[in-house]
């Protein structure tokens, strides 16, 4: 197999520069594999590549490599994101050396949220390397085909397409460039970041980047999470660390139900309102110098990603490569 | 120092069970400055068990002691004396003191009373907080005096999470983020660009994760080692009478 054919769909989108589009699929609390493809059919054709979540909040579920596979075969291209929560560098590297095997190409090194935060919190947790260790190991494996300790890999190594997230809205402020520069030199390629509700921190986080002479050497991708309603604004204002939502936001999303007194109608309108906000901060985002296109994470709300991406204009997505998102 | 807090006293009861006459040992090292498990405690905790095993019908003499230190086997001969007829000693030390006293009282039964959580200091009237863990490689001298290991929730040795916001860490509002600490205090003495260069993944093996922790230091060593050295000191005879 050639270098050109082996990179991912994501990669030749982002490098034929196009704005590209990636959005998440959060696998079941379950072993059902149509739960995957229901998702899968919901996505196809409306991203580049889908992030397949792992164990997302520290709550159990199918595993990423597994889900990612299932998406693969339903025609979806996945980006496998894999915290260094729940595995040391032994599972680590093993489980993605089965992941490229498999035909998976693209993957997002995390750290992973605490497991205080999910349903086993008496778990132990691991995190025997960081997320910044772990992308400069699996850069050194692809381009020096090497294990974390030095040893060759056999035959040919896993290339991954190695991304990282940020999130510029975590404290403190003017460290959070540094840390894109921090991952990028460890081997980023792309940047997914966290949820942008304050564009104007936003923006300054992009010319900060500039400033760095970041643009030029990695791909950022805006997340993007469209608003269900105005708890889920509240909640996401209130309640999680490291979440930027202000309260133009909260109220807006509140508006959108006033005088709305049937409960289903409602919760209609204020899916619309989410879903409209969520397109505007597209249009916004594509005027930011470096943007190279949009992370959506519609959470539990695959549904919505069609509609946002059909309104902000960027469908049809570029045609894969025949047989890109299949295993092999 | 080690920090350690008491187990709830109706553990501690059942931990007791079936006998009749119980010591409960405090220490006089860390556990006291923690108000733990010094005199005091021990003698709180002795007459609260009688109290507790009277409402529950239970015959239960308690009483109390303290050695100045419980995790060397010498100062426990100290205690020898009270524990004459004892039939199970709630130690009130750390873990090391717990089994200090198994060692060197190993017909006796030895039950836990508190639960050792940290090596920390407190950093107001009534607050502990960690400073280390004991990871046998020590990084202070990477991050300007501040462990990560301890003190930032993932031991991340890279920068601040994603989850660090108004100088917390995401697990809880209490929780300061090492990381900002550690940023804060870089930037004070001028020293961010160390946060630039990337620390590559750590040797756990001097800590826990190689196993249990032994030193051997030759030059202090007396003579050759005793032939079979992972036997404890010389048991007691206090109970095989
Ligand atoms: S780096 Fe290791 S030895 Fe040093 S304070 Fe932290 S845990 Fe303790
Ligand atoms: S918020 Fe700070 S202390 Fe907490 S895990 Fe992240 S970096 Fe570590």
């Amino acid at each position: 197999m050639s270098q050109t054919d082996a990179r991912s769909n994501l990669e030749r989108v982002l490098e034929s520069g196009s704005f590209a589009v990636t959005a998440e699929l959060g696998p079941p609390k379950g072993a059902d594999p149509a739960v995957i493809r229901r998702k899968a059919d919901l996505l196809r054709g409306a991203a580049d590549a889908v992030n397949i979540t792992d164990n997302q909040t520290a709550v159990v579920r199918m595993s990423s490599i597994a889900a990612a596979l299932l998406a693969q075969q339903a025609g979806v291209e996945p980006v496998v994101q894999m915290t260094c929560r729940d595995r040391n560098r032994l599972a680590i590297q093993a489980d993605l050396l089965g992941a490229w095997a498999l035909g998976l190409r693209n993957l997002l090194c995390l750290s992973g949220d605490h497991q205080t935060f999910g349903n086993h919190p008496g778990a132990k947790n691991v995190w025997d390397i960081d997320s910044i260790q772990l992308l400069k190991i699996m850069a050194d494996m692809g381009d020096r085909g090497v294990f974390a300790n030095g040893e060759e890999v056999e035959g040919e190594p896993p290339r991954f397409f190695l991304g990282a997230a940020e999130n510029p809205f975590a404290e403190p402020y003017p460290y959070r460039p540094f840390r894109v520069a921090k991952k990028v030199k460890a081997g980023a390629r792309f940047i997914q970041t966290q949820c942008i509700y304050n564009m104007d921190r936003f923006r300054e986080f992009m010319a900060r980047l500039g400033d760095l002479g970041l643009l030029d050497k990695v791909y950022v991708l805006a997340g993007l999470s469209p608003l269900k309603g105005p708890g889920m604004a509240k909640y996401m204002r209130d309640q999680v660390p490291g979440m930027d939502v202000p309260d133009e936001i909260v109220d807006r999303m509140v508006a959108a139900g006033k005088g709305i007194d049937d409960k289903a109608e409602r919760s209609k309108a204020f899916r619309a309102e989410g879903i409209r906000i969520c397109i505007e901060q597209i249009q916004e985002v594509r005027e930011i110098p470096g943007v190279a296109g949009v992370h959506i994470m519609a959470i539990e709300w695959e549904e919505a990603v069609r509609p946002i991406v059909e309104g902000a204009g960027l469908l049809p997505r570029p045609q894969p490569l025949p047989g890109a998102a299949e295993a092999g | 120092m080690i920090v350690a807090e008491q187990k709830p006293l109706d553990e501690i009861l059942a931990l007791t069970e079936g006998a009749e006459r119980v010591a409960v040992l405090g220490c006089g090292t860390c556990v006291t400055v923690c108000f733990a498990g010094g005199e005091k405690e021990a003698e709180v905790l002795a007459a609260s068990l009688r109290m507790r095993a009277r409402v529950q019908g239970r015959s239960l003499d308690a009483t109390h002691g303290v050695v100045q230190r419980q995790c060397e086997w010498e100062y426990l001969d100290a205690a020898r004396p009270s524990l004459e007829g004892v039939d199970c000693v709630v130690s009130l030390a750390c873990g090391v003191g717990v089994q200090a006293m198994v060692e060197r009282f190993p017909e006796l039964r030895t039950v836990p009373g508190l639960n050792t959580k940290f090596y920390g200091l407190p950093t107001e009237h009534g607050v502990w907080e960690a400073r280390c863990a004991g990871c046998g490689d020590c990084v202070l001298g990477l991050t300007d005096g501040i462990c990560p290991v301890a003190r930032c929730s993932k031991s991340l040795l890279n920068g601040p999470c994603g989850g660090s916001q108004g100088g917390k860490c995401e697990i809880s509002p209490d929780t300061p983020c090492a990381w900002h600490l550690i940023y804060e205090r870089m930037e004070a003495l001028g020293h961010l660009d160390r946060l630039a260069e990337i620390q590559p993944p750590k040797d756990w093996s001097p800590g826990p994760s190689g196993g249990p922790g032994r030193i051997v230091r030759e030059d202090l060593r007396r003579g050759p080692p005793p032939a079979e050295e992972s036997e404890p000191a010389q048991p007691s005879s206090l109970l095989a009478s």
